[in-house]
């Protein structure tokens, strides 16, 4: 049963960008055009990449509000450390990515050996690592950038975004691991039931650690894509990126309670997310009535999936 | 039934009642540590610099921060039953919105104060019917109300701010018996709150909501309609916490400080209130709302660089949340 109302979610989600895409390529010529398309698949990867560590993080039941943070401080760590320790550009965000997997690390730590809510401990952190950004920065900005680095952000390989096959890539191997390795399988164990998975000999903190480091380490990869891509860094930048994957994730059908939820999900819940946003914009919406119309998809697309799945268990 | 457990309870630890202060810590265990937090920062702060005692600093703190103490009261209910909001620092943008314009627009001062506290039951009215009804996670539903109010804020104010309010509106630069109005709100909500919980049959409901939903539900409490009306209280917190943040300056910006809802989070979670749901007291929310105000308010008078600000904060949060599962884990 948990598999079909796992399928149900995903079809209703796949019909419903179907319908969206139909309805704003009605709205505006220049939407369903392949240039937009790729353009779109640009500026979303940053979130995807995030969103989808963050699958993992919510599919066992727990959460990261971090994420958003350890962006601002991985890329302010990237300036500081190429203009200011002196650092050459690919040593300088090397290091900064160590910095922000660290940063998950001490997350994992925090969660599993102090027995922190998930919610508390990344509403801490959330706090500590945008304050370190922004005690590092002192609001300097770092600008002027070598041309080679924005290839990663602002050019193409083989007539595609850079950071797409990053994210196309990274989609792969995530929804791999997540559906059919031991791995992936303990996560789902975890989120539906810890107690009874810690007596089945699952090695649950370990688990957790790891996931919590790979949300740091993929918002610290977002981090240095963000930067190539503004060309400048910046103490807030990231900031509210964690609520804007969160709504991802749970669009996509993860569960927020854990146990439940799949890569793919979370990628067509993107995708709905990003073609509302340009296809409004297109269509002479702007951008604060968008925000609205999300937030009400939100809320409606589990409305009709709780609505489904419950029809659907009582027959 | 109640009473017989709690009489035998009572009986069995007649012989060795521990100490006042031992039952005092065991049962406000958090909310002592951050009291205790507070007195030794005013004291260490001062001696660096007395004039952080000055009356003119002592107004900036409290009255400053009193509607995030308020708005936390709400939030601290709101935890309790398990559940959470995300939206409330939205909703007070949009509430503030809504109280300004009207005192603008010339409806009467008392109308203008008494909208906002209406308009956020009625939202947090439609919040609560959709958690406990429809069975959509507070944190999905408040995610989406974040999106929703923020995005209707902004296309409907344009980013524009309200200006020449009237003045009898600003309550809250007005004083009561020479104290100011926003500490005594703050006082006075907080202990009225604090006395609800733990003395009524309903305040008790919440903590059996969030320890236990089924045991509660065993016990005939009407877990669906208790999740509304503790929401719909919270949405009433925030419209009076509106009323304190809308009226402290002259104007009404369109934005409120990001992250409000963090703020007042955290302020809840510090002051004792458990993510999970079932313990906590609105004196640790408010307790904890005034630690955040004096360390801001310390640091600038040891001359650390307010850039500094946040990550000095996040590290205290840090060092309190482990404090606490450190002295949790000890005693169980």
């Amino acid at each position: 049963m948990n598999l079909k109302s796992l399928i149900r979610h995903e079809t209703f989600l796949a019909l419903l960008l179907v319908v969206v895409l139909i309805v704003l390529s009605f709205q505006s010529d220049r939407f369903l055009t392949v240039d937009n398309l790729l353009n779109q698949g640009r500026l979303m990867t940053e979130i995807g990449l995030i969103a989808i560590a963050m699958t993992f993080v919510i599919a066992t039941g727990g959460i990261d509000l971090s994420v958003g943070s350890i962006l601002g401080l991985t890329a302010i760590l990237t300036g500081v450390f190429w203009q200011n320790v002196g650092l050459p550009l690919p040593v300088a965000a090397t290091a900064a990515i160590a910095v922000g997997t660290f940063a998950g690390f001490v997350n994992g730590v925090i969660i599993t050996r102090f027995r922190v809510p998930p919610l508390i401990a990344t509403l801490a952190t959330l706090a500590l690592y945008r304050g370190l950004a922004e005690g590092i920065s002192q609001a300097r900005s770092v600008r002027g950038y070598p041309e080679w680095f924005y290839v990663l952000g602002q050019q193409d390989v083989l007539g595609v975004p850079t950071q797409l096959w990053i994210l196309f890539l990274a989609a792969v191997v995530a929804s791999v691991i997540l559906a059919y390795t031991t791995w992936g399988r303990t996560v789902y164990a975890v989120g539906s039931n810890e107690v009874a998975s810690r007596f089945s000999g699952l090695s649950v903190e370990k688990t957790k650690l790891a996931l919590y480091t790979a949300s740091g380490f993929a918002a610290a990869i977002a981090a240095v894509i963000f930067v190539s891509r503004v060309s400048t860094t910046r103490s807030d930048m990231g900031t509210g990126i964690e609520l804007d994957a969160i709504t991802a994730v749970v669009l996509g059908g993860t569960s927020i309670f854990g146990g439940r939820g799949t890569v793919v999900g979370t990628i067509i819940g993107l995708c709905l997310i990003q073609a509302l946003k340009n296809g409004l914009s297109l269509a002479g919406i702007k951008g604060d009535g968008t925000i609205m119309l999300i937030g009400a998809v939100l809320i409606l697309a589990i409305l009709a999936s709780n609505l489904f799945e419950r029809s659907g268990t009582r027959t | 039934m109640t009473t017989t457990v709690e009489a035998t309870a009572r009986s069995r630890s007649v012989p060795a009642r521990p100490g006042f202060f031992k039952r005092l810590f065991a049962e406000y265990g958090q909310e002592v540590v951050v009291l205790a937090a507070i007195v030794v920062l005013f004291a260490v702060v001062t001696m660096v610099n007395p004039r952080f005692i000055s009356a003119n600093n002592l107004t900036t703190i409290f009255s400053g921060n009193a509607y995030i103490a308020v708005a936390a009261i709400g939030m601290a209910m709101v935890i309790v039953t398990g559940n959470i909001d995300v939206s409330v620092g939205a909703l007070i943008g949009v509430l503030a919105t809504i109280s300004g314009s009207l005192a603008v627009a010339g409806y009467p001062i008392w109308f203008a104060w008494l909208a906002p506290v209406l308009v956020g039951m009625a939202v947090n009215a439609v919040i609560g019917v959709l958690v406990a009804y429809a069975r959509i996670p507070s944190i999905v539903v408040t995610l989406g109300a974040l999106s929703i109010l923020r995005g209707g804020l902004i296309s409907v104010t344009g980013g524009t701010w309200i200006t020449d309010l009237p003045p009898d509106y600003l309550i809250a630069q007005k004083q009561i018996l020479g104290l100011p109005v926003p500490l005594v709100f703050m006082v006075v909500l907080t202990l009225l709150a604090a006395f609800w919980m733990r003395y009524t049959a309903f305040g008790r409901s919440l903590y059996a909501i969030g320890g236990n939903a089924e045991a509660a539900l065993a016990t005939g409490i009407p877990i669906a309609r208790r999740t509304v009306a503790v929401f719909v209280i919270h949405g009433a917190f925030a419209g009076l916490a509106t009323i304190l943040f809308a009226t402290q300056l002259q104007v009404i910006q369109s934005t409120v400080p990001p992250n409000l809802e963090l703020t007042v989070i955290t302020a809840a979670v510090i002051g004792g209130v458990s993510i999970l749901g079932g313990s906590g007291t609105v004196i640790g929310s408010t307790l904890a709302t005034i630690l955040f105000a004096t360390i801001g308010s310390a640091l600038i008078f040891v001359n650390v660089s307010a850039y500094w600000l946040r990550a000095v904060i996040g590290l205290l949060i840090l060092a309190t949340v482990l404090a606490d599962m450190l002295r949790r884990r000890g005693r169980g």
